[in-house]
């Protein structure tokens, strides 16, 4: 059974499943984000990140499970629960017809408040300010994206949503919208970012899930993650023959010659021996590189292992989920 | 704090921005004004038409002409150009997802829709009957009518009435509206929707003229877009009139409640 959770984390789901006919889009969700965490939500496409970002907004409802944001139901309260919670699911999509500003304060206008008198300051933070009078349906995609991020700030969120903010954008608009991102978390605004882009989230990110074919496969530090899959090393030495010949008598893990280097697997204490053993025998260590398995890796480790059908017959879903 | 008049006032600027809108508001503009030219053009009067025989002696009589005219398929069109097309569009765009997720919630947008949809309506029976009736007079003088019953109607009284005949038209209308505003919800699709309300508005014309199905007359949508001809006879006919605001709500209220249930329960998983 689960704990009740603390009221006022940003979100807390448990076993959300959604349901397309026969098509299990969503399995049985755990998902905890706390206060002040830059979470990534990964997976492949289709893994099922965009449909619960869309529970978690309340625009399609769970075939079971609930959520939480900040402790209110979106099913049962609606616009309610969104209060202090803003963000976009796929790409933001506004009113091609009306400009960019004009579609702002429309969006002020529908959550009241001070939203109206915010806009200047959004369009500033996102630097849309000077295109800010022309038509949306004039916008680039990196220029939508960006007016996406107004859009959300207008509400004051202390919980941003994004679904895969980085889509679409050159390598300029990339690095503006992780400036963006780190300088809203500075701001203390907790953010959901979906996501593929793995380099991104391990840059940006100090908590992750990752999910596939509908389940969460993990959920936790990213620094957890890479340390689970341990540490090995690259060793650069005066002579490689003699180092590896030492190493095997030391029956150190997963040795290998690679490029001119050693590369194997050690504990801190057998290591440190196998380094002054190395100097007593006047094997010059020119370099030694640890080495910590990236997210990509771990992601790929997680997801290829993963082999469930995303497509199974109507049953109870939750149970399947460990 | 917002409210569904937040979302009211913000379709219609939407309205505003559209180029569709004036489509409707410019074909209820310019039929008149056809009309009219193609009176000033030709000889003849369309006589087998209530009220046709008398559009060359007074200007009053052309807006009820048109109004009998605009029921085949004018008004169906101009109205489901924007009811069939304002929940569509959403979905078209994307945009319901961006609304959906600020502090009004599902059933205020769509009372919002709804609304602008109706005024729209409102405004293009507006501009036809003014433009009618300016462009009448200009033609034929403002002069008195002889009633359905034969009686003369003194022009002033005359125009009175034509005012509430228009507003007694804005009754069908306005269930168009709420079918419009159905088809748009479940279909998610512009051209389907508008396209399939004025099949059913056809659908409705061509029930009443087929054989054997004439006792249906009475209850259907389009019969009811000739219920103001009760004010031009004396004593007023009300029952028509009565009729039209019953029946059209048997059309209007299922449909609006339906697009309002489908509306605010859909998933929204596209737009």
């Amino acid at each position: 059974m689960h704990e009740e959770p603390p009221h006022d984390r940003p979100v807390e789901a448990r076993g959300l499943v959604k349901r397309y006919g026969r098509l299990l889009a969503v399995a049985g969700v755990d998902l905890a984000v706390d206060a002040g965490d830059v979470y990534g939500f990964l997976g492949p496409n289709g893994a099922g990140k965009t449909t619960t970002l869309r529970m978690l907004l309340g625009l399609i409802t769970p075939t079971e499970g609930e959520a939480r944001l900040f402790g209110r139901d979106p099913f049962r309260l609606g616009r309610r629960a969104l209060e202090g919670v803003a963000g976009f699911v796929e790409a933001p999509q506004f009113y091609p017809y009306l400009s960019g500003r004009m579609n702002l304060e429309l969006l002020a206008a529908f959550d009241g408040g001070g939203a109206a008198g915010r806009i200047g300051e959004v369009l500033d933070t996102v630097e849309l300010s000077d295109r800010a009078g022309d038509r949306v349906g004039g916008y680039s995609h990196g220029m939508r994206q960006r007016l996406g991020i107004a859009a959300a700030l207008l509400r004051r969120p202390r919980l941003l949503l994004l679904d895969e903010p980085h889509t679409g954008l050159d390598p300029a608009g990339m690095r503006d919208m992780k400036t963006l991102i780190r300088g809203l978390s500075a701001q203390g605004i907790t953010v959901l970012l979906s996501s593929h882009q793995m380099a991104d989230v391990e840059e940006l990110c100090n908590r992750v899930a990752i999910i596939n074919r509908g389940r969460i496969l993990y959920q936790g530090d990213v620094a957890s993650l890479t340390r689970s899959m341990g540490t090995w090393y690259r060793l650069r030495a005066s002579d490689l023959d003699a180092a590896q010949r030492t190493a095997a008598e030391f029956e150190l893990a997963d040795v290998a010659r690679e490029d001119g280097e050693l590369r194997f697997s050690a504990d801190e204490e057998l290591l440190e021996r196998f380094m002054i053993t190395l100097g007593r025998r006047r094997i010059g260590v020119r370099a030694l590189i640890p080495q910590h398995a990236t997210l990509e890796q771990l992601f790929f480790e997680l997801t290829e292992r993963d082999g469930a059908p995303p497509e199974v017959p109507a049953a109870p879903v939750a149970e399947e989920v460990a | 704090m917002p409210t569904f008049l937040t979302a009211y006032r913000w379709e219609l600027r939407k309205l505003v921005s559209q180029k569709r809108t004036y489509l409707g508001l410019g074909a209820a503009t310019a039929v008149p004004l056809i009309f009219v030219t193609a009176l000033a053009l030709q000889s003849g009067s369309p006589n087998d038409v209530a009220f046709g025989r008398y559009v060359r002696e007074s200007g009053l009589a052309i807006p009820l002409v048109l109004l009998l005219f605009s029921s085949v398929w004018l008004f169906p069109l101009v109205t489901a150009l924007v009811a069939g097309d304002i929940i569509a569009s959403e979905d078209h765009n994307g945009t319901l997802k961006t609304i959906l997720t600020r502090s009004l919630d599902r059933g205020q947008i769509f009372a919002g829709k709804l609304l602008a949809a109706a005024t729209y309506a409102l405004l293009a029976l507006v501009l036809m009957g003014s433009v009618a009736v300016v462009a009448g007079t200009a033609k034929s003088g403002f002069n008195g009518l002889t009633s359905l019953s034969g009686t003369r109607v003194a022009a002033a009284h005359a125009l009175g009435l034509v005012a509430a005949s228009f507003a007694v038209y804005m009754v069908p209308v306005a269930a168009i509206v709420c079918i419009g505003l159905l088809l748009s919800a479940l279909t998610r699709n512009s051209a389907a929707a508008v396209v399939g309300t004025l099949m059913f508005a056809l659908l409705m014309q061509l029930v009443g003229i087929l054989p054997g199905l004439s006792g249906t007359d009475p209850y259907l949508l389009t019969t009811q877009f000739q219920a103001w001809q009760g004010f031009f006879r004396t004593p007023t006919d009300w029952a028509p009139i009565v009729r039209a605001v019953w029946v059209c709500a048997l059309y209007a209220i299922p449909a609006g409640i339906g697009a309002y249930l489908v509306f605010v329960r859909r998933d929204v998983a596209g737009g």
